[in-house]
């Protein structure tokens, strides 16, 4: 298998992929060599389970129904695609248009999935819903579908994400959901999900993990797809009928990539359209400090499957590092690291500056606070525009790029409001931002 | 139980047990808890006080079938600077020392950094009888399923009560040296009782074809091993000897393997 090439989408042959057939709805277990299920066989059972459930819903128009009148009614899907005019002015000025998932209920794509998730789960009998959560938006999500079907719902969150995020622990509470913290390992995302897995493991019978991404053991990843395809699918129609034609480049931020393989989709097999992941880059790649896993990482096994991992030479995982707590996460989905091993997408680290002069370029010039994890896929989007000019200066006007504004910043306001510098020193706004800053 | 022509180390130890009446102890120590050293000494007393199987286990990141006991015993042994390839030398410590047979429990990953075929070598050439895999299924293991032939190791997949019987089939066969039946759903941790579950998973485990059936997760006393000895092969502890071996050290680990060893006769059953 060879390493990760990476900003090789220019040098991409569409023919290459077009002969081995469509990359759509690849339905696993296995993406080229990644996926699979690297797991306890105390849980193969209600993967088993999960799958034949899911496969069956897939094909059941009333399933379906159901999902599109929650998308409609309960997410207010579709949701807008806005030209960011003034945004597009630093980016090269090409044509910069926002995917607005940070208009959906609960402020992010998350709805999509955990509705879809939520809805298997009451057709396997399961009272019970666990959940992971890094920023708190999967958490948030997770209670919220929760509370609208009824079952009982349980958030693991790294204790030091529920410092940084206060308010979205009071928020899943006001839902109805018990958020534990945890504590163990570097109590952080990564370890939320073990100890998920633990609960898992024990509870199997009653309780549905609802894995907030599209990595994990199969069928996490193909499910997890096929709920925010959504997004790529109404993307692209909205294209089409607003400017008569595909756009240029696709740009979406990466964490574990459930928001990024959700628009991906929609543009996988039209050869002309350049697709871009931005993963984390923290302080810079070369620091260390970062979680860029496509870009440095190595391919391995955590959290049920084979792809790209953060990991020293003994195979332990890495502390990643991030502004964004929703990208804080040493490992990526496993289709991922297989459209970056064929050559089908480019990933591409943004360092924690880069995404916040994109956060505030946003604000400033649309009248849209962004998500800090959305703020990458931003900076990523200026950086796709400015060597579109530089190609073709002439035509630049008539280049299209689409942004997966996965979602919006609210929940960043204290930690942005540290990093520019707006808060009174002494202030409890600025105590708050600081914790998030500091850890 | 395939390859019979590979003398399995397990196996043999198993079977010794069941010459004499009883069924085989299978003690978990961490490999670098607390020390590296103390790691060797600890197995050592656990195979010359009642052992006749030592599990190693390779400490990691990212234990998910692990309770806290055990966590906090591995975290310690990696925040020390426990590296992969020093459980070589803990398994060399032991086996030259001992009679015992000594294998690893690993997560995958360690593994795959490695090289499955490198670290089955080094395993091999330590002296090692094999793995247990706790997060290895046989549907993954192609790669492991063609090093553990070359270098005659032993592969101990785990079984558990949600397994199939579809399931229990093609891991029994996948098998060599024993089946890891796990007692319950749940990670591991000292437990009041044994789970009736664990029964069903041996029964269903032997009706599969297995041969040597041992019961792990929750067990800690004497009166605990004495139940599964009725039923299974060998009866593994892990937690309690982590646990005694955090406060009290090597000797207690001896004492309290002599004493688990004492529910070992088949005598009453």
């Amino acid at each position: 298998m060879a390493e990760a090439p990476s900003g090789n989408a220019d040098n991409y042959a569409a023919e290459a992929f077009l002969q081995g057939g469509s990359l759509k709805h690849a339905p696993g277990p296995y993406f080229g060599s990644y996926g699979g299920r690297w797991m306890p066989e105390s849980l193969i059972a209600a993967l088993d389970e999960l799958e034949e459930t899911f496969n069956k819903a897939k094909d059941d128009p009333e399933f379906r129904a159901q999902i599109a009148d929650l998308n409609k009614n309960y997410s207010g899907r579709p949701s807008l695609l806005t030209e960011a005019k003034r945004f597009s002015q630093h980016a090269g000025g090409v044509r910069v248009f926002l995917k607005r998932e940070d208009l959906n209920h609960t402020g992010s794509h998350k709805i999509n999935n955990v509705l879809g998730q939520a809805l298997l789960a009451k057709r396997m009998g399961k009272t019970r819903v666990i959940a992971e959560t890094g920023a708190g938006q999967h958490g948030v999500a997770s209670a919220t579908a929760a509370a609208l079907m009824g079952l009982e719902c349980v958030v693991y969150m790294g204790a030091e994400d529920c410092r940084r995020q206060a308010l979205n622990v009071a928020r899943m509470e006001l839902l109805g959901a018990t958020v534990i913290p945890v504590t163990s390992g570097s109590q952080t995302l990564k370890d939320a999900i073990n100890d998920a897995l633990r609960d898992w493991v024990a509870n199997v019978d009653n309780t549905h993990y609802l894995l907030g991404t599209a990595a994990g053991a199969h069928p996490f990843p193909a499910m997890v797809r096929y709920f925010h395809e959504v997004i790529g699918e109404e993307a692209r129609a909205q294209i089409l009928e607003q400017e008569g034609r595909l756009p240029d480049a696709v740009c979406a931020c990466i964490g574990g990539g459930s928001n990024a393989i959700g628009i991906f989709h929609g543009f996988l097999d039209d050869p002309s359209v350049k697709i871009y992941g931005f993963e984390a880059g923290g302080d810079g790649v070369e620091t260390g400090r970062h979680a860029a896993t496509i870009t440095l990482g190595k391919p391995g096994v955590l959290h049920g499957a084979r792809s790209y991992l953060m990991q020293d030479d003994d195979g332990q995982t890495i502390e990643s590092h991030s502004i964004s707590a929703g990208l804080d996460y040493p490992g990526v989905g496993p289709e991922h690291s297989y459209l970056a091993d064929i050559g089908r997408v480019s990933y591409e680290p943004i360092t924690d500056s880069e995404a916040m002069e994109a956060f505030r370029l946003l604000c400033r010039t649309e009248g849209i606070i962004p998500a800090i994890e959305s703020s990458h896929a931003l900076a990523g989007a200026v950086k796709v525009g400015q060597r579109l000019a530089a190609e073709d200066a002439g035509a630049v006007r008539d280049k299209i790029v689409i942004v997966n504004l996965s979602g919006r910043g609210d929940k960043d306001v204290a930690t942005a409001a540290e990093w520019f510098d707006l808060l009174d020193k002494g202030s409890a706004e600025s105590e708050i931002g600081k914790e998030g800053e500091q850890l | 139980m395939s390859t019979a022509q590979t003398i399995s180390k397990s196996a043999a130890a198993i079977d010794k047990a069941r010459a004499e009446g009883r069924a085989a102890l299978i003690a978990y120590l961490p490999a670098g808890y607390p020390s590296v050293e103390d790691s060797i000494a600890a197995g050592i007393a656990a195979a010359r006080n009642g052992a006749d199987l030592i599990e190693i286990g390779i400490p990691y990141s990212d234990p998910v079938m692990d309770g806290q006991v055990i966590q906090a015993a591995t975290t310690e042994a990696l925040a020390k600077g426990f590296s992969v390839s020093q459980v070589f030398d803990v398994v060399r410590g032991i086996t030259s020392q001992t009679d015992a047979a000594v294998l690893v429990m690993t997560y995958w990953n360690p593994v795959v950094r490695m090289g499955v075929d490198e670290f089955s070598r080094r395993l091999s050439e330590a002296g090692g009888a094999g793995l247990i895999t706790p997060d290895l299924i046989p549907d993954e293991a192609a790669e492991w399923m063609e090093a553990s032939d070359k270098y005659g190791l032993d592969r101990v997949f785990l079984v558990a009560p949600s397994s199939t019987a579809e399931r229990m089939q093609r891991t029994v066969d996948a098998s060599r040296g024993f089946v890891y039946a796990v007692s319950i759903m749940g990670v591991t941790g000292a437990r009041s009782s044994v789970s009736t579950a664990a029964k069903d998973v041996v029964a269903a485990a032997h009706n599969a074809g297995a041969e040597r059936v041992c019961v792990g997760l929750g067990v800690s006393n004497a009166g605990q091993v004495r139940e599964i000895a009725a039923y299974a092969e060998g009866v593994i502890v892990g937690t309690a000897l982590v646990k005694t071996l955090g406060e009290g050290g090597v000797d207690a680990v001896a004492a309290l393997t002599k004493d688990l060893s004492t529910g070992l006769s088949r005598e009453e059953a």
